[in-house]
């Protein structure tokens, strides 16, 4: 009976079908199913196959989106009940999202938000337009090991140093890393910064997060 | 023909691209989408325009929603036809449909550095170059800010920026790194001084303003506080949608037009609203996202498309047109950078968009190559042969030569050849020797274009700018970085 369910969780997530995703969490609680048995035999299935046919380029991004957003709803359903057994999802780590200070563009840093999401870390996005002292907070609240920050004109990019010159004057590097990213930033620039690194586009961005968690 | 600019015009090409159906389509869905979904307004100046014009203001999300009769009585205030003024006023551009005009592109943030061959960040000095290139260049019409003078303080960049190309060339500037409204004010006093007074920049505006677009359906609160400084003073401005299949725009490239339609409308009117007749375009660099990294791609067939789908759109408001082209995602100037470069300058050129952006850039815009800035430069040269099309008449029909010359034999030797012959496009950079000679050599279009820009760089003197002008706008700059 449950073989069917996992297949059937396994398959909303493919499917990037958020609701059915949540009904079949719902319907696992209400047969006292154990909650990670339910996220790893059955959801988690669904989003490895996605990521696995999206690395073959198979699938799409908005395949893997939807997937990951399925994920998320599932996964937020199951959360009182894992609290209620003092168990714990384990997360690949804690990261804070922000476009910084001054600049209002979010596309890229919101792409990179849901892969990490759908690669299993926990992803606390704080929006845009974000100051200095919004990021480093966020990210001492919930513990974050990483820092992401995104700008897209060159002349809010700045606002990336700040922010690490600010964390290296409070010693929090490097318990917290971060990473940059946006249209005009470079190597040379994330190097200049001091940044741990960049990327490109969100796939590899995910792939540096790992490495500098040590994940990978 | 303006001094050392080489545009297209007249064409003898044509392209259906969108039926008036379809473009009629396009405007009703883009008109609902204004009243019915709306459009973010971050600028207390705008929403309070917008308020009192009557349009629906959600002052919390700074979402407007306005009925498509205020948008259309709006834009019907927009003046059909301008010119962007320049320092030497045989360069001023007519912005009257019949002309195709070629930029620099900008604004990157890296050089191919012309005596290295290395990447490099890019800084003042580069602007500097790039614009005494471009002054040389007669296919570049005018200048937009190409690179980001990283050098020079955040503050009072984009003013560093256009001083340094009005000090290194005499054609139109516009920009497109100047989005507060510090800067704006600023700006407008450093183009006063080139013509004389504020009062008379609408007469001869030597400076216009581009501003992106935030999409989908979005702008920015300092982008629109500048265009407005920029509208009241008769500067020309548009707004710029990069709205991007499957990103930021619907993935089908109807919607996606009618999305970015919508944030250049809607921010078009309200400009007519603010100052009824101030000059603007529209401007439009719409793409597709790649499906498999969600990138930015520099070019493929959706870009293609849109460019020559915009100025249909464009036409229909009866505005001028600036449109994104060349602008490559290949890393060399190599087999994709041509792609990129010839088919969607074409299809944005046989449509007669009337600026296009732009030249010189790899990388999605972002590292400026000197060698594929001339390489972009004769693309635009190829187009501009073939919008020429073929003329039928009794000269080109030859019949006189050809009864003359007979079966057999050839035409070397005709004055008919000798008077037309110049009439053949002979290219800088195609490679047209024996294999033997290449084989040998193993040089290409990248190392004489290379050699070309090197050789400009190194003996062109532009017209200088008025000491006078340059302290002045150097006063200027400095109070703004106070």
């Amino acid at each position: 009976m449950s073989e069917e369910l996992y297949k059937e969780m396994a398959q909303s997530i493919i499917d990037g079908e958020k609701e059915i995703a949540i009904e079949l969490a719902e319907k696992s609680i209400e047969l006292q199913m154990h909650p990670l048995d339910t996220i790893t035999k059955g959801f988690v299935v669904g989003v490895n196959y996605i990521g696995d046919q999206f690395g073959k380029g198979e699938a799409f991004l908005p395949e893997l989106v939807m997937a990951g957003e399925a994920m998320k709803a599932a996964v937020a359903t199951l959360e009182p009940e894992l609290l209620k057994l003092g168990e714990a999802r384990e997360v690949m780590g804690r990261v804070v999202l922000a476009t910084v200070e001054g600049d209002i563009h979010e596309i890229g840093k919101t792409l990179v938000g849901t892969m990490l999401s759908a690669s299993g870390f926990e992803v606390y996005d704080i929006g845009v337009d974000a100051p200095a002292e919004k990021i480093i907070g966020k990210a001492l609240e919930v513990d974050a090991q990483l820092i992401g920050m995104s700008a897209l004109l060159t002349t809010t990019m700045v606002r990336q140093r700040e922010v690490i010159e600010e964390l290296d004057k409070e010693g929090l590097r490097p318990r917290i890393q971060v990473m940059v990213g946006g249209a005009p930033i470079t190597q040379d620039w994330a190097a200049k910064i001091k940044a741990d690194g960049t990327s490109e586009d969100a796939v590899g961005a995910v792939k540096l997060a790992k490495q500098l968690l040590g994940k990978e | 023909m303006s001094k050392n600019i080489k545009s297209i015009s007249n064409p003898k090409l044509k392209l259906e691209v969108l039926t008036t159906e379809e473009v009629k389509k396009i405007h009703e869905a883009t008109l609902w989408i204004i009243e019915n979904v709306g459009v973010r307004f971050p600028s207390k100046r705008a929403l309070e325009i917008w308020e009192a014009n009557g349009a629906m203001v959600d002052r919390d999300k700074k979402i407007v929603r306005v009925k498509g009769d205020l948008i259309e009585e709006a834009l019907k205030k927009c003046p059909p036809a301008y010119s962007l003024a320049a320092r030497d006023p045989q360069q001023d551009l007519s912005l009257d449909g019949n002309h195709v005009y070629l930029g620099t592109d900008g604004c990157g943030v890296e050089v191919i550095d012309i005596h290295t061959g290395q990447k490099r960040t890019s800084c003042l000095s580069d602007v500097q170059d790039i614009a005494r290139v471009a002054d040389a260049t007669e296919e570049v019409a005018f200048h937009w800010v190409a690179v980001s003078a990283q050098d020079a303080p955040v503050e009072a960049r984009g003013l560093h920026e256009i001083k340094a190309v009005w000090e290194n060339s005499t054609k139109h500037v516009q920009t497109e790194s100047i989005y507060n409204i510090h800067e704006a004010k600023a700006a407008l006093e450093m183009a006063a001084w080139i013509v004389g007074g504020k009062d008379k920049l609408r007469e001869r505006p030597v400076l216009s303003l581009m501003q992106c677009t935030a999409p989908p359906l979005g702008h920015d609160g300092g982008s629109l506080d500048a265009a407005l400084i920029a509208a009241e003073h008769g500067i020309p401005t548009g707004f710029m949608t990069m709205a991007s299949c499957l990103t930021t725009g619907p993935v089908t490239m109807a919607g996606n037009l009618a999305v970015g339609n919508a944030e250049v409308i809607a921010a078009t009117a309200l400009l007519q609203l603010a100052y009824p007749g101030a000059p603007v375009f529209y401007a439009a660099a719409q793409t597709a996202s790649d499906l498999r990294l969600g990138s930015y791609t520099g070019g493929g067939p959706e870009d293609y498309l849109f460019g020559a789908a915009t100025n249909v759109l464009a036409d229909f408001y009866n505005i001028p047109l600036s449109m994104g082209s060349f602008a490559t995602g290949a890393k060399e100037p190599n087999w994709q950078a041509g792609i990129d470069g010839s088919l969607s300058t074409f299809m944005a050129s046989i449509v007669m968009s009337d600026m296009l952006l732009g030249c010189g850039f790899l990388h999605g815009s972002r590292i400026w190559s000197y060698a594929e800035m001339m390489m972009d430069c004769e693309i635009f040269s190829i187009i501009h042969k073939m919008m020429q099309g073929i003329v039928v008449d009794e000269e080109t029909l030859a019949l006189e030569a050809i009864a003359s010359v007979g079966p057999g034999g050839h035409y070397l030797a005709q004055k008919h050849t000798r008077k037309h012959m110049r009439d053949l496009f002979l290219p800088q950079f195609m490679d047209r020797r024996p294999y033997s000679e290449w084989e040998t050599k193993k040089d290409d279009a990248r190392d004489w274009a290379t050699a070309k820009a090197r050789k400009i760089l190194s003996e062109h003197c532009p017209e200088a700018l008025d000491p006078k002008i340059s302290a002045e706008m150097k006063k200027i700059i400095q109070s703004v970085e106070k």
